[in-house]
């Protein structure tokens, strides 16, 4: 299928493969071996590049990026940040000052990040950099190098412009419309869906499903505008299925503060520029982080299936592992959460804090009235096969007194809600004691105690 | 001159460009096949079928290669060639190379080399220490003892004793770049192999092996790896070997390069310990001996396992003085990936067991461990006094400062006389005897621990801090911090003593520029700056007028690897010698054309003063290749003084020691485990630092690599002896905001006493071990939840850390 992109300010038609990645594409048709190969899953972060759109500049994880998702975008590696006269982008410039690099395979993916970055006037470059692993140097005189680029002049060549006029001839199978969508999918129902391709990525890279088969038909989801809108409704918000977690991240920064920590935390900055709060959800991970908290939150899924369109409260959707309540042909629309929750809380355990798949993911919303808990929403990811409801440690809680004898009630209760699994990254048993320790966090964090070592300095 | 100057890495702007070549970025000729393993998928047991027409059958496939089809040795193993390329018809650990497919792509190749149908007989995988003992599987007829005095007593009759046991986890390399070459065959069967590996030679040895040529058919070229870390010196003979194999059957370039999984899964890691001791001790902290046992799991092939293993006896002592002691050592041999070097080398694992004691000693006195530590600490190098050798040797870079210019005659007469005892016969030892030795009788002349002490812990503020922390702790109930202190003593050489040594092969061309090629190879270190500085300070010029060129063993032949920190002390001098040569020449023929004694020629700022008149190190080039002087020059050098009996674990296995001390404050959540690092305070001793910048940014990275090794990067096997932690997404290392908020770093100020290159010294390595501070200070953490001793285990993952929370509450 033909394409069309800018590349560091040129522009490339394109007939692609749709799983070729941009990396391999990069590396063995145009000699570009700038950006590297660091894992092939998107969790290293050297196959960062800039990827501009109408939507603005962000850096993705090449690895995982298939080709046709570039249709009718700017994309520019490692070997176009320099300037067209070969003077260096004031990151690369203050990287070689500060010694940010040593072996320099990492260097070309932390340059297109910070570049970006600083293209975007960002500079909170720790969860800028999160998603860029280095082995070399303990990232100190990379944040020295990031530091020292502030407010630099952003080189006039970094401004892509989206080369929107290019984007009309392709045959790339990528419906406009939900309605187009829902007709091609009814048509395919063994076919694959490809928002951001976090997930999907992976069956390409890792387990070839795409030359075995497993894959049917593809249709891409990024030219689908109307999964992408964020619909205030008043005391609700409709989130599409195809939003960013960048942007559900920027959605519920002021309103559900707790829950936005908790999504600076998932994935890096890369994923969270693919990934897709639809995808997260439709993949049915026991320990996806959305999930947990969208049930906590009461959230409502929008599924639709041809023409036809059915509603249910998010934990439905969680059938057992492996299985949710989706038809073949059906897919997410959106999901529609309630902008007020003050005591929305949600705690992320994780082996690394940064850029890793929770062990335990805890949210919890408790309402309480006159010292009383009337009602408790709790749910937990990690816990059992689904992401779910501690229902039997919510029942312990409501009616009775907001206090520590009622939590440790509820932590016992938890006993009964779950039984976890022990695997790579916790033992079962270690699941359950930080699902309780959460519970008992989630009481000193509502009455005001400072309970989150991530804001503790020396 | 340019050592001493924090010049950036060489390869700085290259990095930044992104125009830094490494092995899988080398233009691939036409016609390239690519290359992937098939790999068993059980850890012990014999293959019964092995059905590959699948797997011929899949896209691409241009040959798929079993043991039966290799040509000559089926041999990947750097040590005792115990270590089939492919399965010779018995599977010893999951993820073993079984076959080996040739596609057109490296995707083609990947995707054929899973559709092999393979069935197996399954034996019971040897996994667990446990497991080995009761099989009495281990490498070596015996566990390896070495002792000092009569410990027994020593134990029976200390006023306090304690045991306990240390767990601490292996570690997976995570190099950026994957394993990765690319064979070029040759007219007449010639090789040329790029590899991305730290020990050119050996890939040079095994593909040579491989293909039933002498070593002089095959040349090894490798510019830069994209980080190594010990998880190249012997982990890439298997992907070379591959390509060279295939290439001499298919006369195609071959390349293969492993996935991130497939790398994980095949390749080994850092050794696995389990330390047990048994101390004695007074009231006051001081110990009267210690017994240690050491554990570790080797995996199925030897690779590096015993000098890894030694290493970690020879580390024991960390920076104190034991007046008995016993380390007893078992390599034990289990079905799992081989385990092999990584940074340290088995030094991390020994130093953090006697840390460990400390620490549990400290506990027990409830005393401060910074000062339990101290009094424990190896009599001060000043205390001791200098032999008269260090004191000359001493003056002479002082006097190459001062002078601010190499001055040919200043080394005709002392230094080049000095330093010829390197490059010809070897110095006996120091035979004065002190009781001042370690468990192997070496004895310890330089130690500089109590000065660096002094200064860390008050620079850092160490003892207010930690009344701070304590009081921080009282007011707090679920949120713990913790506070640790503590010192590094690595030995520096190869322990296998006739790897210590290195060459050189410099030439000037008639415009003055220089090219620079030595044994040692770059990975990240900085290697190729600090060389490429020695070599310009010999000929008094610029950086810049030299070029750092790939390691190649068609220059230099021999080479050792570049490991055990020593690719700056042992090509640096080398480098030194053969620019010496060239200079000594040219500074020859210029006194003579001159008519001026050979002295009065000295090569400063670019320019050659010969007495009176002056020209530019490019005119004096040319006026000396005019001359007919020969302007390229091979050098070479030895590492003096070290000798040693590894069974017997007694002499001098280290040239020097390079020394370091840290302090890291942590805070820990009691509720769930999870933890952070705070504040990291580091003093290290880099000797007269070549390069400052350089020699911080090893501080820094090790530091970080070390304090990762002992929290969050967990390996997990399963029953099965499948490795669970394959990839970045369930292996976690450090991320950029796990680096500590606040991290000083300082180089002591002090020249190596030894007589290295500008008394400078090795810095690979020694800073991986302040990282065991970061656990001490979790420790620290956990103790201050309640009385009893927390016996934190590595990794301090956030699990483990909440298991020795309750611990310590019991």
């Amino acid at each position: 299928m033909n394409i069309t992109f800018l590349l560091n300010g040129e522009a490339v038609e394109v007939d692609t493969h749709p799983t070729r990645t941009l990396l391999d594409w990069l590396r063995d048709t145009q000699n570009l071996t700038g950006t590297k190969e660091g894992c092939n899953e998107g969790d290293c972060g050297a196959c960062s590049v800039m990827i501009t759109d109408d939507k603005g500049a962000r850096a993705l994880n090449a690895c995982i990026l298939f080709m046709p998702q570039l249709h009718g975008k700017a994309v520019r590696t490692v070997e176009g940040l320099a300037a067209p006269d070969g003077t260096l982008h004031p990151v690369q410039e203050t990287m070689i000052d500060k010694h940010g690099s040593q072996c320099g395979f990492c260097t070309p993916g932390f340059v297109v990040s910070m570049a970006t970055a600083h293209l975007n006037g960002r500079t909170d470059h720790d969860d800028v950099l999160a998603g860029n692993l280095c082995r070399c140097t303990g990232y100190a005189p990379i944040v020295r190098a990031a530091k020292s680029a502030e407010g630099t002049k952003i080189p006039d060549h970094m401004r892509d412009s989206p080369p929107v006029h290019l984007g009309k001839k392709t045959d790339i199978l990528a419906p406009k419309t939900s309605d187009a969508l829902a007709a091609w999918y009814m048509a395919n129902p063994d076919g694959t869906l490809i928002a951001g391709a976090t997930d999907v990525g992976l069956w390409v890279t890792k387990d070839f499903h795409d030359q075995t088969g497993k894959m049917g038909e593809i249709a891409f989801l990024n030219r689908c505008t109307d999964l992408q809108q964020i619909r205030d409704q008043g005391d609700t918000l409709r989130i599409g299925a195809t939003v960013t977690m960048t942007d559900v991240l920027a959605t519920v920064r002021t309103l559900h503060p707790s829950y936005a920590n908790m999504i600076r935390r998932y994935g890096s900055e890369q994923v969270r520029n693919a990934a897709t709060i639809g995808g997260n959800i439709a993949n049915g991970s026991p320990i996806g982080d959305n999930p947990p908290a969208l049930i906590a939150l009461g959230a409502t899924l929008h599924l639709r299936h041809g023409d036809s369109r059915r509603d249910m409260p998010i934990e439905d959707f969680f059938v057992e592992y492996g299985k949710q309540d989706r038809k073949a042909g059906e897919f997410i629309e959106a999901v529609t959460i309630p902008k007020s929750a003050p005591t929305l809380r949600c705690y992320k355990l994780s082996k690394r804090f940064d850029q890793d798949i929770s062990t335990v993911c805890g949210c919890f919303n408790v309402t309480i009235e006159n010292d009383t808990i009337i009602a408790a929403c709790i749910a937990f990811g990690g816990m059992s096969g689904t992401p779910k409801h501690a229902k039997l440690s919510e029942v312990t809680l409501v009616g009775q007194p907001w206090s520590r004898v009622s939590i440790e009630a509820a932590a016992i209760a938890l006993l009964d809600d779950f039984q976890p699994l022990s695997d790579m990254r916790a033992s079962a048993d270690y699941r359950m004691e930080a699902a309780q320790g959460q519970l008992r966090r989630y009481f000193d964090d509502l009455n005001g105690i400072n309970t989150n070592i991530l804001e503790i300095s020396a | 001159m340019s050592v001493s100057k924090p010049l950036p890495h060489d390869a700085a702007k290259l990095h930044v460009m992104g125009t830094a070549r490494y092995v899988d970025d080398v233009p691939m000729p036409k016609g390239t096949l690519h290359l992937a393993f098939g790999t068993s998928a059980i850890a012990r047991g014999t293959i019964r079928s092995l059905d590959l027409d699948p797997v011929k059958n899949a896209p691409g496939v241009v040959a798929v290669l079993t043991a039966n089809n290799l040509p000559f040795a089926n041999d990947v193993s750097p040590s005792i060639h115990d270590e089939p390329m492919l399965s010779n018809g018995s599977v010893h650990y999951f993820g073993q190379p079984i076959f080996l497919v040739v596609a057109h792509t490296h995707l083609q190749a990947r995707f054929a080399a899973r559709q092999g149908n393979i069935s197996y007989t399954k034996d019971t995988p040897i996994l667990s220490i446990e497991d080995a003992l009761a099989a009495d599987s281990r490498f070596e007829d015996c566990p390896r003892i070495y002792t000092k005095g009569d410990v027994d007593t020593a134990l029976s009759s200390a006023p306090n004793r304690l045991t306990g046991c240390l767990e601490m986890g292996g570690q997976e390399h995570f190099y950026l770049e994957g394993q990765a070459a690319l064979a070029l065959p040759q007219e007449g069967g010639d090789m040329v192999v790029h590899s991305s590996t730290q020990h050119p030679t050996e890939i040079q040895h095994k593909v040579a092996e491989g293909l039933g040529v002498p070593m002089h058919a095959v040349r090894v070229e490798i510019r830069r790896m994209g980080g190594g870390f010990g998880g190249k010196e012997s982990q890439g003979n298997a992907l070379a070997v591959s390509c060279a194999v295939a290439a001499s059957l298919t006369g195609k370039p071959c390349k293969m390069r492993y996935d991130r999984d497939d790398d994980m899964t095949i390749t080994g890691k850092r050794h696995d310990f389990r330390i047990d001791y048994d101390v004695g001790f007074g009231d006051n902290g001081r110990l009267t001996g210690v017994d240690f046992t050491h554990y570790t799991r080797c995996g199925w092939a030897q690779d590096l396992s015993l000098p890894v293993a030694d290493r970690a006896m020879l580390h024991a002592d960390n920076a104190y003085l034991l007046p008995t002691a016993r380390i007893t050592s078992h390599r034990l041999k289990t079905n799992m990936q081989s385990a092999t070097a990584f940074r340290g080398f088995g030094g991390p694992q020994g130093m953090f067991g006697i840390e460990r004691v400390m620490d549990h000693v400290a506990h027990f006195l409830n005393k401060d461990p910074a000062h339990v530590r101290r009094i424990n600490y190896y009599t001060a190098a000043a205390t001791l006094g200098e032999p008269s050798e260090v004191k000359k040797v001493r003056s002479f870079p002082a006097q190459l400062k001062s002078a601010a210019m190499t001055q040919t005659g200043a080394f005709a007469n002392s230094g080049t006389v000095k330093a010829s005892s390197n490059f010809g016969d070897a110095q006996s030892p120091a035979t004065s005897k002190t009781n001042n030795t370690t468990p192997y009788d070496m004895e310890v002349t330089d130690f500089i621990l109590h000065e660096m002490t002094d200064k860390v812990l008050n620079d850092a503020d160490y003892d207010a801090r930690r009344k701070a922390v304590a009081v921080w702790n009282d007011k707090h109930a679920i949120l713990k911090k913790g506070i640790a202190f503590s010192p590094v003593k690595f030995g520096i050489s190869f322990t296998l003593t006739h790897l210590n040594q290195a060459g050189a092969l410099v030439h000037v061309y008639q415009d003055g520029s220089i090219q620079l090629n030595h044994g040692g190879t770059e990975m990240g270190q900085g290697l190729f700056q600090k060389v490429a500085q020695v070599a310009a300070s010999r000929f008094g010029v610029d950086i810049a007028a030299v070029k750092i060129t790939a390691t190649d063993t068609g220059k230099i032949p021999n080479t050792s690897a570049t490991a055990a920190s020593s690719g700056t002390d042992l090509n640096g001098m080398a480098v030194q010698n053969a620019c010496d040569i060239i200079r000594d020449r040219i500074a020859n023929c210029l006194a003579e054309l001159h008519q001026v004694k050979t002295d009065e020629v000295t090569f400063c700022d670019g320019q050659v003063f010969v007495a009176d008149h002056e020209m530019s190190f490019a005119n004096a080039a040319k006026v000396a290749y005019e001359n007919r002087v020969s302007l390229s020059a091979t050098g070479f050098y030895k590492t003096p003084d070290v000798a040693w009996n590894r069974i017997a674990g007694k002499g001098r296995p280290f040239f020097y020691f390079a020394y370091g001390a840290a302090i890291s404050e942590v805070v820990i959540d009691t509720l769930t485990g999870e933890n952070r690092l705070l504040r990291v305070d580091i003093l290290h001793d880099a000797g007269a630092s070549l390069n400052p910048a350089l020699d911080i940014g090893q501080i820094e990275g090790g530091y970080v690599q070390g304090a990762g090794w002992l929290t969050t990067e967990e390996l997990v096997w399963d029953s099965a002896g499948r490795l669970q932690t394959h990839a970045p997404s369930t292996y976690k290392i450090p991320a950029c905001s796990d680096r500590p908020e606040i991290f000083n770093v300082t180089l002591w100020d002090g020249q190596n006493r030894a007589e290295t290159i500008y008394q400078s010294k090795a810095v690979g390595e020694p800073p991986f071990m302040l990282g065991i501070s970061a656990h001490l200070a979790l420790a620290d953490a956990c103790a201050a939840c309640g009385p009893m001793y927390p016996n934190l285990q590595a990794p301090a993952t956030a699990q483990e850390v909440l298991q020795a929370v309750k611990r310590s509450r019991a």
